[in-house]
């Protein structure tokens, strides 16, 4: 393998710049897994507009940033508050709150910040090594491969997401026809436009992912109150003993490992990994009991699998071009927007974006390591600031920053408009994750599709033919049919173990 | 299936199922109730609205034949898909406990609506400056439930930062009025 661009990744990285833009992400995402209310989705939602106008290894690597950091943050109130900041640090609830009634919650901080760290080097590391070699293997994928692998993200990540299967399919295909809107590329044909001259350059994404992540949480915050905020319990020494290290050590392993491979199938990620290690530690404990009254692997178990999963589940966005999860549709769409197409080519055609993502990592995690250690004081008095504050300056971000990106108040009031749809979706039980998952993937699924449709001349079973084409469609139709499936087994509570696991690999690739 | 499912059965075992219903459930409590059946239907309703209007729109455009494909072929796929999950949902989803019933504090979301219009309205009008004022002071005051002080203390010094970052640092070209 040859390490110069890893080396000159490091270079990247190593600017002034992007090490301010690292930190700036990093810090971002750790205030927001801190705070109640908005998610990193959302947060990469409201900040796309300041991407717009630095370099895009720059933008990439502080939405990244971002995005991991979070994961760390949102431990924090899980441990201290009860109440999981992520919905990947829900299980950490369990023992992290156990711990900190028990005078300990510097110890859950800090073996959480441990695993978190040690989850996401190792994870950065099989991505370094894992991802150029799947970029290589998908160079020679042709349009019908990629129609299919765009379908079979869209469909996973609204199989496998939180809620209702059935409406979150049919929200990603409401996303797949907005995708339409504007001129047809193939014949020149308006579509949708209703002689709309705005319409008529398509929706752009940046409204669309700030109206339905960012302004519909804000929406749907005022309503639902956070009634019951304890007080943040007292944080104690953060450095773990030996005796806790030991005892974490295996469960940090396992963590990671369990984080680093469900993160990278498309709709896994971070939440399924964290469950799944948690399971895992409790079944394999002498005393299964002290899981839920504040066993350390508890903590580390899943945290470290969070983190894991999170930084791992960019391998298919870089190396394939399809986003494992709606926040990583954000940052396929962030990349877009740079003129950039993640995919395959990216390795060879940007290297620095590529490595310079990659490594930004590292130094990513260090920085957060220092953040969740000696400084955790500082994230731990943030819980103090109330939600009510920080919403209208949020809100104000995200009309005026909307409004930046092209000086025209018709993209405030789109994002105004998707905000609405976002908040009424949340109320009737569709995800609003899947619709613009399937927004940006929209486009080339459909053209991919096209182009296909040209080569076969005209006759689809042509995708079925090829090997990968229809190997993927394949699943597809299994992943479509699976409740169905289901259904049809009859199979009491699944007992043991390695069948569980198999389960989890028979819906993805 | 009802509830946002967080434990894809396969991978948690029943006990650590059980934990985190719990979990949800005690966090489920601070939401509104859920809505019931007409609302299911309501909601499945305006999905099939959409996929019929879409299908025929769609084919108005022209479907083409598959060696030539025309503009409405994909998106008539796909408000077929729709129209047939719609159906399904339809009939199937009466008993999801999904929906949420819209309480007294909705209209504090029609609040913040109104302000988020009047803010986009106004903003070519009299510049951003007013307009950020008055939506700051509302959600603070009246959809927060702040004092009336530290909303007061807060917006204006929160549209001060706006207008010290936004036009002096950045220099972006926002609608002003100073």
């Amino acid at each position: 393998m040859d390490i110069s661009p890893i080396l000159n990744g490091f270079g990247v990285v190593l600017e002034p710049t992007n090490l301010l833009y690292c930190l700036v992400g990093v810090i971002i995402g750790m205030l927001i897994g801190v705070l109640p209310g908005l998610g990193p989705g959302a947060t990469i939602a409201i900040l796309l507009p300041i991407t717009y106008g630095i370099d895009p290894v720059s933008a990439i690597i502080m939405l990244a940033g971002i995005f991991y950091g979070a994961q760390y943050g949102g431990t924090i109130t899980s441990v201290l508050l009860r109440l999981p900041g992520e919905a990947s640090s829900v299980v950490t609830v369990f023992d992290g709150f156990a711990l900190a009634r028990q005078g300990r919650a510097g110890t859950a901080l800090g073996i959480a910040a441990i695993g978190s760290f040690v989850g996401g080097t190792v994870s950065i590391i099989g991505l370094t090594v894992l991802a150029p070699v799947v970029a290589g293997f998908a160079l020679d994928f042709g349009p019908p491969e990629y129609a299919a692998l765009g379908i079979l993200g869209v469909l996973l990540v609204s199989a496998i997401g939180n809620g209702n299967r059935l409406k979150a399919v049919i929200a990603a295909c409401v996303g797949l026809l907005i995708a339409t809107v504007g001129r047809d590329t193939f014949t020149g044909a308006e579509r949708f436009t209703f002689d709309s001259l705005n319409l008529a350059e398509g929706i752009d994404f940046i409204p669309i992912a700030m109206g339905l992540f960012g302004l519909s949480e804000i929406l749907y915050n005022i309503e639902e109150r956070h009634n019951q905020v304890h007080s943040p319990a007292k944080v104690g020494n953060v450095w773990p003993s030996r005796k806790d290290l030991g005892q974490a050590k295996g469960a940090i392993g396992r963590g990671s490992l369990i984080g680093f491979l469900l993160g990278v199938l498309p709709g896994g990620g971070a939440v399924l990994s964290s469950l799944a290690a948690y399971a895992v530690e409790k079944r394999r404990a002498k005393q299964p009991e002290r899981f839920g009254r504040g066993a350390v692997e508890g903590v580390a178990a899943p945290e470290t699998a969070n983190n894991a999963a999170a930084t791992s589940s960019f391998i298919p966005l870089l190396t394939l071009g399809i986003p494992a999860n709606a926040t990583m549709a954000l940052i396929f769409g962030a990349l877009l927007i740079q003129g950039i197409q993640p995919g395959p080519q990216l390795v060879t055609e940007h290297p620095d974006v590529f490595w310079g993502v990659i490594n930004s990592m590292y130094i990513g995690n260090i920085l957060l390591l220092i953040m969740s250690i000696p400084m955790v004081g500082v994230f731990v008095r943030i819980l103090r600031v109330r939600p009510a504050i920080l919403a209208p300056i949020t809100v104000l971000i995200t009309l005026l920053g909307a409004y930046t990106v092209r000086n025209q108040v018709y993209d405030i009031f789109l994002v105004i408009g998707f905000g609405v749809l976002g908040y009424l979706m949340k109320k009737f039980g569709f995800e609003p994750g899947p619709l613009v998952l399937a927004f940006v993937l929209g486009s080339m699924i459909e053209s991919s599709a096209r182009q296909s449709l040209l080569i076969f001349g005209g006759d689809p079973a042509g995708f079925l033919t090829r090997p990968i084409s229809g190997t993927v469609l394949a699943v597809v139709v299994i992943v479509a049919a699976w409740p169905l499936i289901r259904k049809a087994l009859p199979r009491k509570k699944p007992a043991a173990v390695p069948g569980d696991s198999d389960r989890v690999e028979e819906k993805t690739p | 299936m009802s509830q946002p499912d967080p434990t894809p059965s396969g991978v948690a075992d029943a006990g650590l199922q059980e934990e985190v219903e719990r979990l949800h459930a005690e966090m489920e409590e601070a939401r509104p109730p859920h809505a019931g059946p007409i609302s299911q239907a309501a909601a499945a309703l305006v999905a099939l609205v959409v996929g019929v209007l879409a299908a025929t729109g769609s084919y108005a455009l022209g479907l083409g034949r598959l060696t030539q494909p025309g503009p409405g072929l994909w998106p008539f796929a796909i408000s077929v898909v729709i129209v047939v999950l719609s159906v399904v949902l339809l009939v199937t989803g009466r008993r999801l406990e999904d929906t949420e019933r819209f309480s007294k504090s909705s209209l504090l979301t029609a609040v913040a609506l109104v302000t988020l219009v009047a803010l986009a309205a106004l903003l070519p009008v009299i510049g951003f400056e007013i307009p950020s004022l008055l939506l700051t002071f509302v959600w603070l005051r009246w959809l927060g439930k702040e004092s009336w002080r530290s909303s007061i203390v807060i917006s204006i010094g929160a549209v001060a930062a706006f207008y010290v970052i936004f036009v002096l640092l950045l220099q972006i070209p926002l609608p002003r009025l100073i």
